[in-house]
């Protein structure tokens, strides 16, 4: 039976979800240097194309269709069998299409998010060859387990509300692993390049934070309590996550900065992810307060010990804050909040946080080894990396025949 | 006293800046310029329309230095700043005749 309202607040969910990618490119594009920021934006942008196409034509079957535990198969394939009635293992008040195309925008993000690893030295060919396959074998398959009618690990009982394992978890592993293969930028030693225009960092805060509630409230798949309850823990999340961000800096490193505000709001969004359906507003806090000091040490301790080139911090904070969030839903899940949830560890129930951590184990092993494979495949027929010298010139020039800004009027 | 100008490749700035720290120059100026000598614009796109765009990003460094010391670092950035190709930019070298140091007053070599 198709509800109106619920029909409504998904498409408006939707429409919002969408709005994180060109988001995620401004908050992004103004990280790194001039002469690469229409490289950036062009690869968010062009995944809203080609994972669109994707997932009408397989994405979505490979997914969703109730295939066997692993592999939802091609019984979907091209949307034959997805119509305007509703689904009822998915959603049973709106369109079965309707769910499809919110599913979509979940899986356009998704490989945006990676781009933070690599930015300003993939070449474009690579990119978009890679980020196809990617999406096909690492994102279909792993939100097939969570999220898919008969997934294994939806039956184990893992809880991932709106994707902190199978959006944020997996964008962070497969960051990392493309960091650690593709190497260091050149110069980096000498030249820590750094944000070229923070006033775009803003905006695609701003985009992403209002963005994230049809990320996570939108996960309801209805026009219910349990949405508002995911909209407001969502809010408080974020804003505990940006306060407590820049307070660290400012006792670490005596000045708070902007930068620190969106990085810190961006990561309380990841962990209330996962957790934004079985958790109230003051494990909300919780949640959100911490996640900066986990991000905060990844970024400015590890990341310089280790010396990986996550270039934009794509593992630091969306594959940590999203384990955090994992976790975090396995300690603070309460069935007050959802009835069909469950409890977590302070909440009397210690095995959901066994069961979350397999879930996180599970999710960074096959990730990480998938994305390898991907990676020296495209490596092996057209070479990820630009040479050195495209690299000095600028992805844009060399990539796209554009700039983004020009001396003269 | 003497000014050197070189207009260098955009992609070349950091090794030559490393390289001026390097020789103790104590200080430089940076600019990004559009322009162009012999090698003549680059290939842009505009909705489909392929174009020759006039004049290229370049960056201009200026740095005031003692006469007997601008042949050293002059003859050091020419070698760094060398790819062999057209477009690897020109210096210009002039001579200054006064320098003042604006806080103290002092005048001359000293205040360079």
């Amino acid at each position: 039976m198709i509800n109106s309202g619920d029909t409504a607040w998904v498409l408006i969910s939707s429409a919002l979800v969408l709005l994180m990618t060109p988001g995620l490119a401004f908050f992004y594009g103004g990280m790194v240097r001039r002469k690469n920021v229409l490289s950036v934006l062009m690869q968010c942008l062009i995944i809203m194309c080609v994972l669109s196409l994707q997932w009408v034509l397989i994405g979505y079957s490979l997914s969703f269709h109730p295939g066997d535990g692993f592999w939802g198969g091609l019984g979907w394939f091209g949307l034959n069998g997805v119509g305007l009635e509703p689904y009822a293992d998915y959603a049973g008040t709106i369109p079965h299409q309707a769910f499809m195309v919110f599913q979509a925008m979940f899986a356009i993000i998704t490989p945006a998010l990676i781009i933070g690893a690599f930015a300003e030295r993939m070449k474009f060919s690579a990119f978009l060859i890679f980020t196809l396959l990617w999406a096909t074998f690492v994102y279909d398959p792993l939100c097939h387990w969570v999220w898919g009618a008969g997934g294994w690990l939806k039956n184990m009982g893992a809880l991932d509300f709106a994707g902190g394992t199978v959006v944020h978890i997996n964008a962070g592993i497969a960051a990392l692993v493309t960091a650690i293969v593709l190497g260091r930028r050149s110069n980096l030693d000498k030249n820590v390049p750094t944000p070229h225009n923070m006033p775009f960092v803003v905006l695609g805060t701003a985009l992403l934070w209002f963005g994230w509630f049809g990320f996570n409230a939108g996960s309801a798949l209805a026009a219910n309590g349990l949405a508002v309850n995911a909209f407001v823990v969502t809010n408080t999340a974020a804003a505990a996550a940006g306060l407590s961000w820049a307070l660290i800096e400012w006792l670490r490193n005596g000045k708070p900065t902007i930068f620190g505000v969106c990085s810190g709001a961006v990561a309380g969004l990841v962990a209330i992810t996962p957790a934004a359906g079985f958790v109230n507003a003051t494990s909300a806090i919780v949640i959100g307060l911490l996640v900066s000091a986990f991000c905060f040490i990844a970024v400015t301790v590890i990341k310089p010990l280790f010396g990986y080139d996550d270039s934009l911090d794509a593992f630091g904070v969306h594959c940590v804050g999203g384990i955090w969030g994992a976790l975090a839903t396995g300690l603070f899940a309460s069935k007050l909040v959802n009835p069909v949830g469950a409890n977590g560890l302070f909440f009397g129930n210690p095995k959901q946080f066994l069961i979350q951590l397999a879930t996180v184990g599970i999710t960074v092993v096959y990730t990480a080894v998938v994305t390898f494979f991907i990676y020296k495949l495209v490596d092996l027929f057209i070479g990820m990396r630009v040479d050195e010298k495209t690299e000095a010139m600028g992805l844009d020039l060399t990539q796209h025949h554009e700039r983004a800004y020009t001396v003269l009027e | 006293m003497k000014k050197i100008e070189a207009v260098i490749r955009v992609e070349k700035l950091e090794e030559v800046t490393e390289l001026l720290e390097m020789l103790g120059c104590p200080g430089m100026m940076i600019t990004h310029i559009e322009g162009h000598g012999r090698q003549k614009g680059v290939i842009e796109q505009f909705r489909g329309r392929e174009y020759k765009v006039n004049f290229l990003p370049k960056v201009k460094i200026e740095i005031i230095v003692k006469d007997n010391e601008a042949d050293r670092i002059v003859n050091a950035i020419a070698k760094v700043a060398r790819t062999g190709e057209i477009g690897d930019g020109k210096i210009f070298i002039s001579t200054i005749d006064e320098a003042v140091r604006i806080r103290t007053d002092e005048r001359g070599d000293i205040a360079v």
